[in-house]
């Protein structure tokens, strides 16, 4: 059997005084496809933030890649990581985010190649043709020179999902990445989506309020409620045999 | 070098020059005040030459040195052809000040105006209010508020820059410290003291004015009330 | 008195004097601007508090009497007289301005909106990295239309240089009106005009300034 890729271990988070995350136990898989659905205020962000580094768990381990991200040996003792130590482990992991946050001061291409050529250090040419190939895949091949705010919110997005796609990541994340489309823009970025879904090799996490495109295309369905997995399967097994009142509810909301 | 003495003993002698100080500066805002009104009625006429050159005459006066217009107004007023009349360095300072800080004065009631929406006139009109009306009841109420803050920062800018006034030989702290200084060849005690006196003045003020905006802004600011409510939110 | 072939051909003796101090506490000031902005924001408490001394008290009182203290201070604290007039108007004005454009320099990095780091982060960049790719290029934007604005103020500040004897457009100015009292209405008319017109590339600069700035916030 492979070994999971990311492994949380009795993961909590709170901010201030509200608790989050009451103890969150997860394996994702190499390749894995993995939706993360439930009602808003459950965590859902929280839980690909921490892998993202964007937020610091206050207790549990999360591991990728058999390295533990937010912990580190020093003589001897685990410590609190620093940043070196979060930007080697946190190199196989891609993130898209619910508000794009394209470069506004780049053009398309330069919002690509930017981290590429001074993050991993690679060859110029080699990533501005990997970077114009992936705008292409998105549909975007005719606005590399343009800037995001020449764009609607689902190209922005498309860029930010090539944006992503060219540092190869291992991992990615999707962060409620249709949310703040206009309804009419939101099919163009699920198409993208699930031609990377099949064409590509990562694993993949998505937090979306999209419940039929998620059971869709997922391998595995989380339902967050409350802070905890409530209840987790193959898309089939969480709608249909799922005895979870909750879940239930949430879905019958979804699908009428 | 430093002495203790000397400090001592320079401040009650600079101290004497506060009142003029404050006086100057409380009298030149209100002049200020009052003429930036002028601007903004000048700005308001709808005839385009005019509008530019008061435009042009504003920019010129707001970035030429206010010293050199304190200078005209005491040494050249009084032999101006016709109107030549001399003022008291006190007037001189009031007037040029107060025309200098006057222009910022004049955008700030603009921008107190423009900040009232499109939306919140027609409203008004829709509602069939009197022109007086519209003004009293509907956009002065939203215009004003905003713009306080923003006066109490031109105020302490104000009183920072009246020391100048000093080189018209107006009495205030600058020109006790100045003459102290030079009686007692004790300039870095008594400027020390001038700056302890500005400082324990604007920075509490300032202060003061920052809170005030915050509080402005929570009332006024959609965006700073989504934001609140926003924090009020749990994370998902 | 004619003001083209007598006033002015007078003031320009000055012009070099007030160019050179306004360059150069300009560049001065935007040092000062940059290091003590970012000081404000650094993790150090010992550093943070010390600049925010540095910005309370040159923001707190006048330049005028930062100009005549360290006019007074300087050659006793360096002992003898080591700094040139020149050098103290550059130092008071620089440190006067550097502390206002500290201020600018903070809130505009603090205005780029923290999805742009949390970008940055994902696209794997040290801290370093975000800073000098995401944050900065965004906050020079926001800064320009201030930091014209503030070189207008610094143009005006100069003309206090004469207080301390330096040889300006002001000083030309002033020596001639005390042999022509009667043209002193004149004369004092074209040197406001001479530091207008310095002032006008600073204006339109400030202006186009202010267009790019709105462009590129907009994401």
């Amino acid at each position: 059997m492979t070994e999971p890729i990311v492994r949380y271990q009795d993961v909590h988070k709170s901010f201030g005084d509200i608790n989050v995350l009451k103890g969150i136990d997860l394996d994702i898989f190499p390749a894995e496809k993995v939706a993360i659905i439930g009602p808003s205020g459950s965590g859902k962000t929280t839980i690909i933030r921490m892998l993202m580094t964007l937020e610091e768990p206050s207790s549990g381990d999360i591991i990728v890649d058999g390295t533990n991200l937010w912990k580190m040996k020093k003589n001897g003792t685990m410590v609190e990581a620093n940043e070196k130590h979060l930007r080697s482990v946190r190199g196989d992991i891609g993130m898209v985010f619910q508000h794009f946050n394209l470069f506004p001061h780049m053009t398309i291409l330069e919002n690509c190649m930017t981290a590429p050529i001074h993050v991993k250090g690679e060859d110029k040419q080699e990533v501005e043709e990997r970077s114009i190939q992936m705008l292409e895949r998105v549909g975007l091949g005719d606005k590399i020179h343009n800037y995001p705010s020449q764009l609607s919110g689902g190209q922005k997005q498309r860029v930010a999902m090539a944006r992503a796609l060219v540092m190869r990541p291992k991992i990615m994340l999707f962060d409620e990445v249709t949310s703040a489309l206009d309804p009419e823009l939101v099919g163009e970025v699920l198409e993208v989506i699930r031609d990377i879904a099949e064409n590509d090799d990562m694993a993949m996490v998505l937090v979306t309020h999209e419940m039929d495109f998620a059971l869709d295309i997922a391998d595995k369905v989380l339902f967050l409620d409350e802070g905890v997995i409530a209840e987790q399967g193959s898309a089939t097994d969480v709608i249909e045999h799922s005895q979870n009142e909750r879940l239930r509810e949430f879905l019958s909301r979804f699908r009428g | 070098m430093w002495s203790w003495d000397r400090f001592n003993e320079a401040f009650p002698h600079v101290l004497q020059g506060l009142t003029m100080t404050v006086w100057v500066t409380l009298l030149t805002f209100l002049f200020a005040l009052i003429f930036g009104f002028v601007w903004l009625f000048l700005r308001r006429i709808p005839l385009r030459p005019l509008n530019w050159t008061v435009t042009w005459i504003m920019e010129f006066i707001r970035s030429t040195p206010p010293i050199i217009q304190l200078f005209f107004m005491y040494l050249a007023w009084p032999v101006l052809p016709y109107i030549g009349v001399t003022l008291s360095p006190i007037t001189c300072a009031v007037i040029g000040l107060g025309i200098h800080f006057s222009t910022y004065i004049g955008e700030i009631y603009r921008s107190g105006i423009e900040s009232v929406g499109k939306g919140q006139w027609e409203a008004a009109t829709a509602l069939n209010f009197s022109l007086i009306d519209k003004w009293r009841r509907i956009i002065l109420p939203q215009a004003i508020p905003p713009t306080i803050p923003m006066l109490g920062n031109y105020f302490i800018i104000l009183f920072k820059e009246v020391p100048i006034a000093a080189t018209i030989s107006v009495q205030g702290i600058l020109y006790m410290a100045n003459t102290f200084g030079a009686r007692n060849w004790a300039y870095i005690e008594a400027l020390t003291i001038v700056g302890i006196i500005l400082l324990a003045l604007s920075y509490p003020s300032a202060v003061l004015i920052r809170k005030l905006e915050v509080k402005m802004n929570t009332r006024f600011d959609k965006n700073a009330v989504i934001k609140k409510i926003e924090k009020g939110v749990r994370p998902s | 008195m004619n003001p083209i072939t007598e006033i002015a051909p007078q003031l320009l003796r000055g012009l070099q004097t007030t160019l050179t101090v306004l360059l150069a506490s300009a560049l001065f000031s935007y040092l000062m601007a940059f290091i003590g902005g970012l000081c404000r924001l650094s993790k150090n408490f010992l550093l943070r508090k010390f600049t925010g001394l540095y910005i309370e008290i040159f923001r707190g009182t006048s330049l005028i009497v930062q100009l005549f203290w360290l006019y007074y201070a300087i050659p006793i604290l360096f002992d003898i007289d080591l700094a040139s007039n020149w050098v103290i108007g550059v130092i008071a004005i620089g440190l006067n301005y550097g502390a206002y454009l500290s201020e600018v320099v903070r809130s505009s990095i603090l205005s780029v909106a923290p999805g742009q780091s949390e970008a940055a982060t994902a696209l794997n960049m040290s801290s370093f990295q975000r800073m000098r790719f995401v944050i900065f290029p965004q906050a020079v934007r926001m800064m320009l239309p201030e930091f014209g604005n503030y070189t207008i103020q610094m143009l005006k500040g100069t003309a206090l240089i004469s207080l301390i004897g330096l040889r300006d457009i002001f000083y030309y100015g002033d020596i001639m009106r005390s042999t022509n009292l009667a043209h002193a209405p004149l004369i004092y008319a074209v040197v406001l005009i001479f530091y207008f017109i310095l002032a006008l590339p600073l204006i339109f600069f400030t202006r186009k300034a202010e267009e790019i700035a709105k462009k590129g916030v907009a994401s």
